[in-house]
């Protein structure tokens, strides 16, 4: 079993504002919009750099989306940021009216997703946003890992021609990949190998997938640890091979199970042939203030959790 | 339309004429659709589409074209008659309004008419949409200008004024907001059911040059739109003062025609009224 060693590298929104200088240096046409919050979001790195073509929208993200879907209509490569659970939210109706409906390339990023943000408590945390993002025909949704991945797929998602949501988070995460790995649209990435279960994972979770996957290992047991990145569209295949290679799932994301990662791979695993899976996420309810690991230990996103899991539906299996 | 030649009003009334009577035939065939807000607006499009724009239906993506976004979708008729009058899509068709198929969708529809700028229905959006695409032209050093029609009802969604706040803040001075001011929105009288006076103080307060006309008037409009093109350094919007129901004597100041459509009788009387 490959080993990790996990160690805390930069946040998501880090890799975020890294890609953002990247692409700003390598192509003129890049525009950056952010509605007061670009030291949280990261896009000051960039209105560093390029004062010029970055434009800020004050607390107003309904403007700001529709804005940056005028600037994409024209030719521009648009990105625009907030934290999610604003951008997603106060922002849908004009994701949907302006980007996704007539189907320009607007780049649409929310930072501080999940409820790993801690102290500031849920109406900052975003758990809602891949339901939202995921319901908007035609957007393709990107969940990264860490900063390599997150860099990689801001680049990408570049020059993609299709409007899409990326989700990154507040705190650390664990370093996983390095820059320059590649993350096609509508891939996984396999990181354990196993035959008992797979654990499908995105962002911070997948670091937990896969500490959950070496304690199983201790305990003889063969856990497959796939990060799925791509929310929408989603790496079928990955998932039929689980179904047929391990015959059980467990899905965990940082994100409430009604309409994340968990239904959309039921959806697929039911459409071809059934499998038992179990569903890590936070459960039908709202969090609160706390440290991140605090909150994330007591709403059950922990790799403690995952084990759990596993067990259950191994039982299941039996 | 790229030509210099300034067409006289009595061209342009001309032409309002038709474009007036397109839309009583297409909105009477579709047997649905928005007649009172497509006729208050006709002599505002056709001042830009046929005297103001820049802008060539040989070459609708044309880089340095000025654009127009009817954030008021659903006066889409009046937009279609204009645009077929011009030559960008087929005058033929227009009584396909609303039918499965037909390019002239219920509200404009950039899938099917790609020489559109912009999908509109959903008020309160068009303006901001249309302040991307006007920073777009001010990065691109292009002297493209863009003009947003907005509806007095409209006018009540927040976003207009969270567009207005960041255009005058940005200096937007190549876009136009043109509020077709009838009056009357779907439930009644705009007065009755959320007033939006004093309008001119409002634009005024958030930082845009403002301008009030008579919108029937083919000069006032004329004027509205030169002065603005004159207007640096801030935003204009144009206050247009105008009669739903334009030209058909039952259908003015009615707000039943704010979405209704005429039936075939009141379709013959209005079309009588327009000969």
């Amino acid at each position: 079993m490959a080993k990790y060693e996990l160690k805390l590298g930069p946040a998501t929104r880090e890799g975020f504002g890294r890609a953002l200088v990247a692409l700003g240096r390598e192509n003129d046409q890049v525009v950056v919009l952010d509605a007061d919050l670009s030291k949280s979001t990261f896009t000051h790195l960039f209105a560093k750099e390029f004062p010029e073509r970055f434009i800020e929208c004050g607390i107003a993200e309904a403007n700001m989306v529709a804005i940056g879907a005028g600037l994409a209509a024209s030719g521009k490569i648009a990105f625009v940021a907030s934290f999610s659970a604003f951008i997603m939210n106060k922002g849908f109706e004009q994701l949907r009216v302006t980007a996704a409906y007539p189907n320009v390339p607007l780049k649409v990023v929310g930072t501080h997703s999940g409820i790993s943000i801690g102290e500031d408590g849920p109406s900052q945390m975003s758990i809602e946003d891949l339901a939202l993002a995921t319901a908007l025909p035609g957007f393709v949704v990107m969940a990264p890992a860490d900063d390599s991945s997150m860099f990689e797929i801001v680049k990408a998602m570049a020059y993609h021609p299709a409007p899409c949501f990326i989700r990154a988070g507040r705190s650390k995460a664990s370093h996983i990949y390095n820059d320059g790995d590649k993350f096609p649209v509508g891939g996984s990435k396999t990181l354990v190998e196993g035959h008992d279960l797979t654990i499908m994972a995105y962002g911070l979770m997948v670091a937990e997938s896969i500490r959950a996957a070496e304690s199983l290992a201790e305990e003889g047991i063969s856990a497959r640890v796939i990060d799925m990145y791509s929310i929408k569209p989603l790496d079928d295949e990955a998932v039929h091979k689980a179904v047929a290679e391990t015959g059980a799932i467990v899905v965990a994301e940082e994100h409430l199970v009604d309409g994340g990662l968990g239904v959309k791979i039921a959806q697929t695993v039911a459409s071809a042939t059934p499998c038992i899976m179990e569903f890590v996420g936070v459960q039908n309810r709202y969090a609160e203030s706390g440290t991140p690991e605090s909150i994330l230990d007591k709403y059950g996103l922990l790799s403690r959790d995952i084990i759990n899991a596993a067990k259950r539906v191994l039982t299941r299996k039996k | 339309m790229t030509s210099v030649e300034t067409p006289s009003f009595t061209e342009l009334e001309a032409i309002a004429k038709r474009v007036r009577r397109d839309i009583i035939e297409m909105i009477t065939a579709a047997k649905s659709g928005h007649p009172g807000g497509s006729l208050s607006a006709v002599e505002l499009l056709v001042g830009l589409y046929f005297d103001q724009m820049k802008h060539d239906p040989q070459n609708p993506k044309w880089a340095d074209r000025d654009r127009f976004i009817l954030g008021k979708g659903h006066a889409a008729p009046v937009l279609y008659s204009v645009m077929a009058e011009c030559g960008y899509v087929p005058k033929d068709q227009l009584n396909t309004l609303r039918q499965m198929g037909s390019i002239y969708q219920g509200h404009p529809d950039v899938r099917f008419i790609p020489a559109l700028e912009a999908s509109t229905g959903s008020l309160g959006e068009g303006l901001s949409v249309g302040l991307g695409m006007a920073i777009a032209a001010k990065m691109n050093g292009s002297p493209s200008r863009v003009y947003v029609m907005l509806g007095d009802g409209e006018i009540q969604e927040g976003q207009i004024w969270e567009s207005a706040m960041f255009g005058a803040f940005h200096k937007v001075d190549n876009i136009v907001a043109i509020v077709d001011y009838n009056k009357i929105q779907l439930d009644g009288w705009v007065k009755d059911i959320m007033e939006v006076e004093p309008l001119g103080d409002k634009w005024r307060a958030f930082g845009w040059h403002t301008i009030t006309i008579d919108g029937h008037n083919p000069s006032e409009v004329r004027g509205a739109y030169i002065e603005a093109a004159h207007t640096k350094g801030k935003p204009t919007a144009i206050i247009a003062h105008t009669i739903k129901g334009k030209g058909v004597s039952f259908m003015e100041n009615n707000p039943k025609f704010h979405g209704t459509a005429p039936s075939a009788d009141e379709c013959q009387k209005a079309l009588a009224e327009l000969a």
